[in-house]
C-alpha cells in the first residue's frame, strides 16, 4: 500500500490522448458550426450533394457534443478518478481501447452523415452498426471506471465520481433503449427503429433531453466538482448540498423530455408531467451552481489573477442562466411562442458554449501543464484573451438568437386588422438575415478564441514561457 | 439521512444500482402507458402504410436531413391551423419509424404539404428553391433528379418495417417493385394492382423524366403528407382518445 505522501503511478498517457482529441474535435466542431451558420445567411454556400446544411448539421452537433464533449469527459473522468481514488486507472489496454474505439465511432458516424447514412433522429443519427460499436466501447468505459473505483485507496467515493458514474450508466440506458432497431439486412447501412409515431417521439426526446441532462450536465458537473475545488484550492462548499444536488438532479432530469413535444399529438398528461418536472429542475440546477460558485468562499481574490478559474466561474454563470431559461421555455404558454424558433438554438448554445465548452476549456488549461509536467501555461494573457473573445462571441450569438427567435415567433402568430395572418412564412425568413450575420460573427469569435487556446497549449507543451508575470500561488498548484 | 448516505458512498455497486433505480422511474411512468394504443392514438380512418415509392421518398427525406429545418406537426394553435391546416393527429404518424415531427421551423411545417403545390413546382423548388422563392435559404437538391430511386430491394425495407409493427401484407411486399414503378409512371399497366393494394394513391410521373428518380420518390412522399386521414369525420370532443 502506498503512503499518503507517495504518489501512485497514475496513467496520464491516456488522459493526454483524450485531451489532444478534445482540442482537435472541438476546433473541428466549432469550424463546422461557423460554416453552417454562414449557410443560413448565404444559402449559396450549400455545395453539391454532400455539403448541404441538412447533412452538415448533424456533423456539427455530433462533433461538438459527442466528439468534443465526449473526449473532454473521458479525459477529465480518467484524470479525476485516479486522483480521487489514489490509484492507477484500471486496465491500460482497456482504456486505450476506449480511446481508439471512441475515435473510430466518431469517424464512422461522421462519414455516415456526409454520405447520407442516418437514422433521422436528432442527436441519435448514427446507424445501427455505429450504435453497436459505441455500445461495446461504452461498456468498456464503464468497466474501466468501476474497476478503478473498486481499487480505490480512499474509503469514500468522491462526489465528482458520483456524477461521472451517473453519466456513464444513464447514457448507456438511453442509448440502448432509443436505438433498438431492425437492420434491413446485415449488409445494409439502413435500419428501422422499433419505435414509431408517438412512442418514437416520446422515447427520442426522453433520450434527447437526457443527452443534455446526463451527457452535457451530469458529466460536466463531475468536471466542476473536481476541477473547481482543485483550481480554487478550497474544498467543495457543501457536502450535504452535493448529496441533494446529485440525487434530485438525476431523478428529475429523466422526466423533462416531453417539454420538447408541447402541443403535439403526445397525450396532454405526458406534456404536463414534462413541464412540471422541468420547472422543478430549476432547483437542483441552481443548487449545483451555488455549490460550485460558493466553493470560492475565501478564495475570491484568485478570480482576479487566474483566468483559468475565471473560465470555470463564468461557465457556472452561464449554467445558471441557461438552467433558468430552460424551465421558463418549458412552460407551455412560453413554449407556444419559443418552440420551432431560433430561441431554442440560442438556449442550446448558451448551455453548450457557455457552460459545457467553458468548463472544458478551464479543465484543459488546468490539465495540460500537469500532464506534460510543465511549470505552468505558456501565457495567462492569452488565456485571458481567449476568455473575453469567446465570451463576447457567446453573448453576440445568444442575443442574436433571442432577437430572431422571438421575432419570428411573434411574426408567425401576428394578425392584421382584418383578421388575416400578417406575414407569409418567407417574410419571417427574410427578417432573420441580420441576426444570422451577427450569430455567425459570434461563432467566429468563439472559434478564434479556441485557436488562441491551441496556440497557447502547443507553446505550453513545447515548454515555452511567455515573458509575463504570473501570480505566485499558481506556482504551487500541484496534483 | 446524510449519515446513511455514507454506505452508498463506500460501495460503487450499490451506488450504481441506486442510480439505475432513480433514473428509471420517470422514463417508465412517461413511456410505458403510451403503449396502450387506444388511449394514445385517436381512431381516425384513412391512415395507411406508405407505398413502396413513398417509402423510398421518406428515406430520401431522412437522408438529406430535412427534419433539421422542417417540422411535421401542426399544433392546435389558431395561427398554425390557419397557416398549415388541421392540427396533427397521433394516428397520422403511427407508421413513421422514426417519427418526423422535427423540432425547428427554419422552413415551414410540412405535415399538410400534400396537394398544396403542383409536382412541377416541387421539382423546380427542390432543384433550386431560390428560382421560385428568391428569399429562401433552403439548399438545392439537384442530385435527386439525376439519381435513380433504389427500388429493386425496397421490399426488404418493407419486411424490416413489418418486423417493427407496420402492417404490410405479403401481397404488398411481393409486388413492391412493380408497385413502385407503377406509381411513378403515367397510365401504367400495373396501376390497377397498385390501387387495389393501397388506398388514395397519387400515381403519375412526378418529375416528368423517363426514369424513376429519387425526385419521383420524394415528391410522391411529399404529396401524400397530411392527406391520408379522413379529417372531415374526425370530431374532437375530448373523449376521442378513450373511445375504441
Amino acid at each position: 500500500m502506498t503512503s499518503l505522501a507517495e504518489k501512485p503511478n497514475y496513467n496520464d498517457d491516456i488522459v493526454k490522448l483524450f485531451t489532444i482529441a478534445t482540442v482537435f474535435w472541438g476546433v473541428t466542431g466549432f469550424l463546422v458550426g461557423v460554416f453552417i451558420a454562414l449557410q443560413m445567411a448565404f444559402p449559396v454556400l450549400n455545395f453539391g450533394e454532400y455539403l448541404t446544411f441538412g447533412r452538415l448539421r448533424p456533423l456539427h452537433t455530433s462533433a461538438v457534443i459527442f466528439a468534443f464533449g465526449g473526449n473532454a469527459l473521458f479525459a477529465t473522468s480518467y484524470f479525476a478518478v485516479q486522483r480521487t481514488c489514489r490509484t492507477r486507472l484500471w486496465g491500460d489496454g482497456w482504456s486505450k481501447f476506449t480511446f481508439w474505439g471512441y475515435q473510430f465511432f466518431i469517424v464512422i458516424a461522421a462519414l455516415g452523415y456526409v454520405t447520407g447514412v442516418t437514422q433521422g433522429k436528432e442527436y441519435a443519427e448514427p446507424e445501427w452498426y455505429a450504435d453497436l460499436w459505441l455500445t461495446i466501447v461504452w461498456v468498456a468505459y464503464l468497466i474501466v471506471f468501476l474497476m478503478t473505483l473498486k481499487n480505490r485507496k480512499e474509503p469514500h467515493i468522491y462526489v465528482a465520481n458520483w456524477f461521472f458514474l451517473g453519466f456513464i450508466v444513464t447514457v448507456a440506458v438511453l442509448h440502448l433503449v432509443n436505438n433498438i432497431s431492425i437492420p434491413v439486412s446485415l449488409f445494409s447501412t439502413k435500419s428501422y427503429p422499433l419505435w414509431g409515431g408517438v412512442q418514437s417521439a416520446m422515447i427520442q426526446w426522453w433520450y434527447g433531453h437526457n443527452a443534455v441532462g446526463f451527457f452535457l450536465t451530469a458529466g460536466f458537473l463531475g468536471i466542476m466538482y473536481y476541477f473547481v475545488p482543485k483550481r480554487a484550492g478550497r474544498p467543495v462548499y457543501s457536502y450535504r448540498l452535493s448529496i441533494l444536488h446529485f440525487w434530485s438532479l438525476i431523478f428529475m432530469y429523466i422526466w423533462a423530455g416531453p417539454h420538447h413535444l408541447h402541443y403535439t399529438a403526445l397525450p396532454d398528461w405526458a406534456q404536463t408531467l414534462g413541464m412540471t418536472f422541468s420547472i422543478m429542475l430549476w432547483m437542483p440546477s441552481w443548487g449545483g451552481m451555488i455549490n460550485g460558485m460558493m466553493t470560492l468562499s475565501g478564495a475570491w481574490h484568485k478570480l482576479r489573477e487566474d483566468p483559468v478559474l475565471k473560465f470555470m466561474i463564468i461557465s457556472l454563470a452561464f449554467y445558471g442562466m441557461s438552467t433558468f431559461e430552460g424551465p421558463l421555455m418549458s412552460i407551455k404558454a412560453v413554449n407556444a411562442l419559443s418552440h420551432y424558433t431560433d430561441w431554442t438554438i440560442g438556449h442550446v448554445h448558451s448551455g453548450a458554449l457557455g457552460w459545457v465548452a467553458f468548463i472544458s476549456f478551464g479543465a484543459i488549461y488546468h490539465l495540460v501543464p500537469v500532464l506534460w509536467k510543465r511549470p505552468g501555461l505558456y501565457s495567462l494573457k492569452l488565456v485571458n484573451a481567449h476568455l473575453w473573445i469567446a465570451t463576447i462571441g457567446i453573448v453576440l450569438y445568444i442575443a442574436a438568437m433571442w432577437v430572431s427567435g422571438i421575432m419570428e415567433g411573434l411574426m408567425w402568430r401576428s394578425y392584421d386588422a382584418l383578421g388575416f395572418l400578417e406575414y407569409s412564412f418567407v417574410e419571417t425568413v427574410q427578417a432573420k438575415f441580420i441576426p444570422y450575420l451577427i450569430r455567425a460573427f459570434g461563432g467566429m469569435l468563439f472559434l478564434l478564441g479556441s485557436l488562441i487556446m491551441v496556440y497557447n497549449l502547443i507553446r505550453t507543451v513545447r515548454g515555452d514561457t511567455a515573458p509575463e508575470t504570473r501570480p505566485a500561488y499558481l506556482e504551487t498548484v500541484h496534483v | 439521512m446524510f449519515n446513511s448516505h455514507k454506505s452508498v458512498e463506500k460501495n460503487s455497486i450499490l451506488m450504481l444500482i441506486f442510480v439505475v433505480i432513480t433514473i428509471s422511474i420517470g422514463g417508465l411512468v412517461e413511456i410505458v402507458p403510451l403503449f396502450r394504443m387506444e388511449t394514445t392514438i385517436e381512431p381516425v380512418k384513412g391512415v395507411r402504410p406508405y407505398t413502396p415509392l413513398e417509402l423510398a421518398g421518406y428515406n430520401v427525406y431522412l437522408r438529406e436531413g430535412c427534419y433539421g429545418c422542417h417540422s411535421q406537426q401542426v399544433r392546435p394553435l389558431r395561427d398554425e391551423v390557419e397557416r398549415y391546416g388541421h392540427y396533427s393527429l397521433a394516428a397520422e404518424s403511427m407508421y413513421d419509424h422514426p417519427f418526423q415531427w422535427g423540432s425547428k421551423r427554419t422552413g415551414p411545417d410540412l405535415a399538410r404539404v400534400g396537394g398544396k403545390y403542383s409536382d412541377d413546382w416541387h421539382v423546380a423548388h427542390t432543384i433550386h428553391p431560390q428560382s421560385l422563392v428568391p428569399e429562401s435559404i433552403m439548399p438545392g437538391y439537384a442530385h435527386l433528379v439525376e439519381k435513380g430511386a433504389k427500388l429493386e430491394y425496397i421490399h426488404e425495407d418493407m419486411i424490416a418495417l413489418r418486423m417493427v409493427g407496420v402492417p404490410y401484407t405479403d401481397e404488398q411486399i411481393e409486388n413492391a417493385y412493380t408497385d413502385a414503378l407503377a406509381q411513378a409512371t403515367d397510365d401504367s399497366d400495373d396501376l390497377d394492382g397498385l390501387l387495389s393494394r393501397y388506398s388514395k394513391v397519387n400515381a403519375r410521373n412526378f418529375d416528368g423524366q423517363s426514369t424513376t428518380t429519387e425526385m419521383d420518390a420524394l415528391i410522391a412522399y411529399l404529396q401524400v403528407l397530411g392527406t391520408m386521414a379522413e379529417l372531415q369525420d374526425y370530431k374532437h370532443d375530448g373523449t376521442q382518445r378513450s373511445g375504441r
